[in-house]
């Protein structure tokens, strides 16, 4: 076990060229877009308190540093192994999905039948299909209502479908669930 | 000792026990599951702190931090996974000694060892108070200012190999903070004419997306591992025992957690690394390290757990975060306004004691849950990685939508999910981007106070912290600088051979008569001395 072992990360190299290109041409539209997304103030006292200043360094420090390090890869210009390496980054897109959806239905459904139905139908999607699987998804998305919005309180509205209930537990579900 | 009491009188309340109390299990229940760790339970739990006294929120939090080392050794140590990313270096000695059938006594180890370096680190920081308290008012804009830029600089040389790389991520972390309104002038800066981006990015959206949501993703699209849990005899306090056997182990590796914790942007990995390798150069059996040492797992681990209590001195004493998790306890703070700096010591010195007594009593419940509840603890590691991913995206969702009701700051986070899943799956670095934006506000409005103050710019630097800082960071540089010169150099790929008739052609070039000269003196200086010896 070597000294750089112990303290050296390595890095996969695969993707990484078209990781590094992709943040330094942003990063380079970026800083291109400076005089117009920023403000020069002429009547500041000193060059810190330019609106502009700290916007420069960042956008600066990312397209020299961005740019060496693609300039300082063995490899410059991608290969198969690199877009396959892409194709994995886009996996995690179908779960952004989902939680969009989650995110969008909760003020309308509720935060407790939302939860159920996410928790199990994305442990349903996830391969596990047995009933303990199904049971033990629903007590979690019941315990992190009780828990967060039960117990703690925390700020997540109530559902308008909660609208629809009786006045005698309206007001329960919309504080509680 | 009124200081003390006042303290005690903090601590006892109905609130801040339980608080302490569900920290501590918490903590350790979290670090045993591989695949969440602190800063993903720390980011999720944040806004719900939000509601709670600064002290209960605080001592939340600072629970789970402390304690998930605890049980990250429990999988590091019996399945060879690391609970929590720093336990990955227990893994090296904890799981040869699981395979000879010694886990329990790797165990017990393990939180003997983590025992000490927490108490120890607490004691140190109990002791420095009274300094801290004298030296922090010492910081003003300047000191601060530089404080911070060093914590930056810190933050990209810790990141060997990776530098140019950790030196982007912390300038987007600062380019983030940036965006929205100007504080000074209440110009918009990069919102691209989007009310939305108008009251900027906010820290803990931005720390959801990359720890938990990108946690999420990555659990959610891997393949579940079969864990077998393996049988292992032994007492769980034999460790306890043992440890005594080794105490310079033990406080060297603890004083390194402490070092190293105290400096900004250097945290647990370099602490470890220090105590790991002067362990093995101090011990009598250094080939034994990485195959089952005893002395290497506490040099592990007693340092580890040293680094969460120095890691809050800079962060209390200045305001200034060293590492992800200190950054996130800093908007607890800003909540509540308590403002951690100069003035917390000399005005809530109680609240601060309150916050050190809590720490000393957390790593006595840790280990008393620990002893008992090990057998159950284990089980904790069988539960599937993709369902997992399906809580930790639930609970997510609680942080993000929690902090003002908005579907926009999910989808941000969303979108720092992703980035955090392509950063994790390229195995870069995420916490420059955290400290770049806590860091790089501080730095905004420390230049900003400070340099209106100033007419010549060596006055910046005229005071005696100013100016050891400025000197300190000119040093990191300048030798940071040169170490990558000299790595940069081409590799000599030449034969033996060729390197030899290379060198002697450059010795012998211009001064061949020398050359010879010295040749001839020094065959007469060998047979003389051999006429001497015969």
């Amino acid at each position: 076990m070597s000294k750089t072992d112990l303290i050296e990360v390595k890095t996969r190299v695969s993707g990484q060229v078209i990781f590094v290109i992709a943040a330094f041409v942003v990063s380079l539209l970026l800083l291109s877009q400076i005089g117009t997304q920023t403000e020069w103030n002429d009547n500041a006292r000193t060059i810190a308190a330019q609106p502009r200043l700290w916007p420069a360094i960042a956008l600066a420090v990312m397209v020299v540093s961005f740019g060496l390090h693609w300039r300082l890869m063995r490899r410059r210009r991608p290969n198969g192994l690199d877009w396959i390496e892409v194709k994995r980054w886009v996996e995690p897109l179908e779960y952004l999905g989902w939680f969009i959806v989650y995110v969008l239905a909760v003020p309308r459904l509720g935060f407790l039948p939302m939860s159920l139905v996410l928790a199990c139908a994305l442990t349903w999607r996830l391969g596990y299909r047995s009933r303990t699987a199904l049971i033990l998804a629903a007590l979690f998305a019941v315990a992190v209502t009780a828990i967060f919005k039960g117990f703690l309180g925390v700020n997540i509205p109530g559902g308008q479908i909660y609208d629809l209930l009786p006045d005698s537990i309206r007001s329960f579900f919309l504080v509680y669930l | 000792m009124e200081m003390v009491s006042a303290a005690l009188d903090v601590l006892w309340r109905w609130d801040v026990a339980l608080a302490l109390l569900v920290g501590s299990i918490g903590g350790v229940a979290i670090g045993a599951i591989p695949g969440v760790g602190p800063a993903v339970a720390i980011a999720i739990l944040l806004p719900a702190t939000f509601s709670m006294d600064p002290i209960v929120g605080l001592t939340l939090l600072l629970g789970i931090y402390g304690s998930s080392m605890y049980g990250g050794a429990i999988p590091a140590i019996l399945i060879n996974t690391p609970g929590t990313a720093v336990n990955a270096l227990t893994t090296y000695d904890g799981f040869p000694m699981t395979q000879r059938g010694e886990g329990r006594r790797a165990l017990s180890l393990a939180y003997s060892a983590s025992f000490v370096g927490g108490v120890f680190s607490v004691v140190c920081l109990i002791f420095l108070s009274p300094v801290l308290a004298r030296i922090a008012p010492m910081f003003g804009s300047r000191e601060i200012f530089l404080a911070a830029l060093l914590g930056i600089i810190l933050v990209v040389v810790a990141h060997r190999g990776q530098m140019l790389i950790a030196a982007a991520l912390a300038g987007l972390g600062i380019f983030l903070s940036t965006v929205g309104l100007e504080p000074a002038a209440y110009t918009r800066r990069y919102t691209f004419d989007q009310s939305w981006l108008a009251g900027g990015i906010d820290l803990i959206v931005v720390v959801l997306g990359l720890f938990a949501l990108s946690q999420a993703f990555i659990l959610m699209t891997m393949d579940d591992e079969k864990v077998r849990l393996p049988r292992s005899r032994g007492s769980l306090f034999q460790g306890f025992r043992e440890l005594a056997r080794h105490p310079r182990v033990a406080a060297v590796s603890s004083s390194f957690g402490v070092l190293m914790g105290m400096v900004p942007g250097v945290g647990e990995f370099t602490a470890q690394f220090m105590s790991y390798t002067s362990a093995r150069k101090l011990s009598k059996t250094p080939r034994s390290f990485g195959n089952g040492s005893a002395e290497g797992l506490i040099a592990s681990e007693s340092a580890n757990n040293a680094v969460p209590a120095a890691a809050m001195i800079p962060l209390l004493a200045l305001g200034i975060p060293g590492e992800a998790l200190t950054a996130m306890m800093l908007s607890v703070f800003y909540v509540h306004n308590v403002v951690p700096g100069p003035g917390l010591f000399q005005n809530e010195m109680d609240f601060v004691v309150a916050l050190y007594m809590a720490l000393l009593i957390l790593n006595v419940l840790v280990v008393i849950f620990l002893l008992i509840s090990t057998g159950w603890l284990v089980h904790l590691t069988r539960i599937p990685n993709r369902f997992l991913g399906m809580c930790i995206l639930l609970l997510s969702f609680v942080g993000v939508f929690s902090i003002r009701n908005s579907a926009v700051d999910c989808m941000i986070a969303g979108v720092f999910g992703l980035l955090g899943f392509v950063l994790k799956r390229l195995n870069l670095p995420i916490v420059p981007i955290i400290l770049g934006m806590v860091l790089g506000s501080i730095m905004e409005v420390k230049l900003r106070t400070s340099l209106a103050r100033v007419r010549d710019p060596l006055e910046f630097i005229d005071r005696p912290i100013a100016f050891i800082l400025f000197c300190l960071i000119v040093i990191i540089l300048g030798s940071t600088l040169w170490r990558v010169w000299r790595d940069w150099r081409a590799p000599d790929r030449r034969t033996p051979q060729k390197k030899a008739a290379r060198s002697f052609v450059t010795r012998i070039s211009g001064r061949s008569e020398r050359h010879f000269e010295n040749r001839t003196k020094q065959q007469r200086r060998r047979r003389f001395y051999d006429h001497l010896g015969s």
